[in-house]
């Protein structure tokens, strides 16, 4: 238990001006900008925007200065930030087919409608340090240009749907919960896990969908496609009487194409797992198709076989890291009070057994 | 003002919605550059908020709550009585202002030159980077092709 302590304000206060004084670092080394950090540690500043739960880059770029480059005290600044503004409304969903796509590449058809498009990807790269990028002031060479495409870029699912090869995902219109709003209920629904993936943190995502492919709840994924663009947010306006769009946010999706489920009277069709993330997360999107897929063996019919990306308690209560590292990390706070109590407690056991062992001693000589 | 210039809601949905996405120095530098400061009333003064952007499951499905985005609005009334609603990304008091004074303008014998000054080179900026990145994107293209493994 954490029992307030009073005093130390000198220090406290020391110990934070020390803080900006290292923050800022080196005085003869060029601070950084806020719109240095946006532009040039993109990656950053997406993950902080989607664990963060809050699309706005330049506040996610002030956050990773503030922290030091530290994402997860980052993701700390704009959850605490994010609940001091009010909330307009809710957006309509958002049209993931009508996405202008930067990158689409589907891992099930080479010859997909709309085309294999790579955008700018660390795949197919060494992986070999740049020493090029260690000399400033060099600009890139420019990225060649083609005719843009114009088709359509249909998801990949829905052709397989076409033929009733995969199982569909029916449109409704019912609220989905909030776990910003109300705490998270158990068991859930896919809605709300969904949105706690969404946020949850990457590397515990990561390694629940990876725990998925070693064979603790083996699903059998195929990346049907992965997409990462610009979509239009539409937001009904009340005293418009109309909706109206109200941005343009960047957003990576991915749909999984899974094994068969079926049955006597359903024929056998492929399942799908869903993930998608604001920003530009590709690793995190999969991650999240992945565990959304394992987390749905009971509605699909499956065996339980006790693993854990299958138990949605387990990954919905520690998914979260800003639940975690404040849980975590307010043990190295002061807890004299609580540990006072233990020392008592452990030196009258020690004065107990230590007393009995002469008893018994004296028992023995007599 | 005259009622009779009032835009329909379409063309009404499609302006505000340029000026939602544009980013706020584009609009900015156009505004300024029209030169007209109308003098008007606040209805409500620019309050920066969010909205939960929603998206669905497998794209089409149950709707569920993806996380939120940062909104500004304000509303405004001109001294002829003509009201502007306006709604931006991002957390700019100016540019939900400015994109209010030109919602009002444009229920206004003003729209043709807002529209002329304003709208269409935001329209035009916004294209031309759209059309750039798609550009690029078409450019980052591939066919692969697989190949017939060896028999042995």
């Amino acid at each position: 238990m954490y029992v307030a302590v009073k005093g130390g304000e000198r220090a406290i206060d020391n110990a934070h001006t020390w803080l900006a004084e290292e923050r800022r670092g080196d005085l003869d080394v060029a601070e950084l900008s806020i719109a240095q950090i946006r532009e040039q540690l993109k990656l950053a500043v997406t993950r902080v925007m989607a664990e963060g739960s809050l699309y706005d880059p330049d506040l996610a770029a002030l956050a990773i200065k503030q922290a030091r480059g530290d994402l997860i005290e980052a993701i700390f600044l704009i959850r605490a930030y994010r609940t001091t503004l009010p909330r307009f409304g809710v957006s309509n969903p958002i049209d993931t087919a009508d996405m202008t796509c930067d990158r689409r590449v589907s891992a099930t058809y080479k010859d997909v409608p709309g085309g294999q498009v790579l955008g700018p990807t660390f795949d197919y790269t060494h992986r070999l340090l740049d020493f090029a990028l260690a000399a400033e002031g060099e600009a890139p060479v420019p990225a060649p240009k083609a005719e843009p495409r114009r088709e359509p870029t249909p998801h990949v699912t829905e052709f397989l749907n076409k033929e009733g090869l995969i199982q569909g995902e029916a449109p409704n219109d019912e609220t989905p919960p909030d776990l910003t709003r109300e705490p998270i209920k158990l068991p859930g629904t896919r809605p709300l896990r969904l949105q706690s993936l969404a946020r949850g943190d990457e590397g515990f995502v990561l390694s629940m969908a990876y725990s998925t492919q070693r064979g603790y709840g083996r699903n059998h994924p195929f990346v049907g496609e992965l997409r990462i663009g610009q979509v239009p947010v539409e937001m009904e306006i009340p005293e418009l009487g109309f909706s109206i769009e109200i941005g343009e946010i960047e957003v990576t999706e991915c749909e999984t194409v899974n094994q068969f489920t079926g049955s006597k009277t359903e024929p056998p069709q492929f399942t799908r797992g869903y993930g998608l993330t604001l920003g530009m997360c590709e690793r995190k999107a999969i991650s999240m198709a992945l565990v959304d897929r394992a987390l749905r063996w009971e509605e699909l019919g499956e065996d339980n076989v006790g693993a854990p990306a299958q138990d949605e308690e387990f990954v919905l209560m520690h998914s979260d890291n800003i639940q975690a590292s404040g849980f975590l990390e307010h043990i190295k706070l002061p807890h004299y009070v609580d540990f006072q109590s233990e020392l008592e407690l452990i030196r009258k056991i020690r004065r107990e057994v230590a007393q009995a062992q002469t008893e018994q001693t004296q028992e023995a000589a007599e | 003002m005259s009622l009779k210039q009032k835009p329909d809601n379409e063309a009404r949905q499609a302006y505000l919605g340029l000026l939602a996405k544009a980013p706020a120095h584009v609009v900015a530098t156009h505004w300024d550059a029209l030169g007209l400061a109308p003098e008007f009333t606040w209805l409500r003064v620019p309050e920066i908020g969010t909205a939960m952007v929603r998206a669905r499951a497998g794209g089409t499905g149950a709707p569920f709550n993806l996380g939120e985005m940062s909104v500004t609005r304000c509303a405004l009334k001109l001294a002829d009585g003509v009201v502007g609603h306006g709604y931006v990304q991002g957390r700019d008091k100016t540019h939900a202002q400015t994109a209010a004074l030109i919602d009002a303008l444009m229920q206004t014998e003003a729209q043709a030159d807002v529209e002329a000054a304003v709208l269409e080179p935001i329209q035009s900026h916004l294209d031309h980077k759209a059309e750039a990145r798609a550009a690029k994107a078409a450019a980052t293209k591939v066919d692969f092709f697989t190949m017939v493994r060896g028999e042995d």
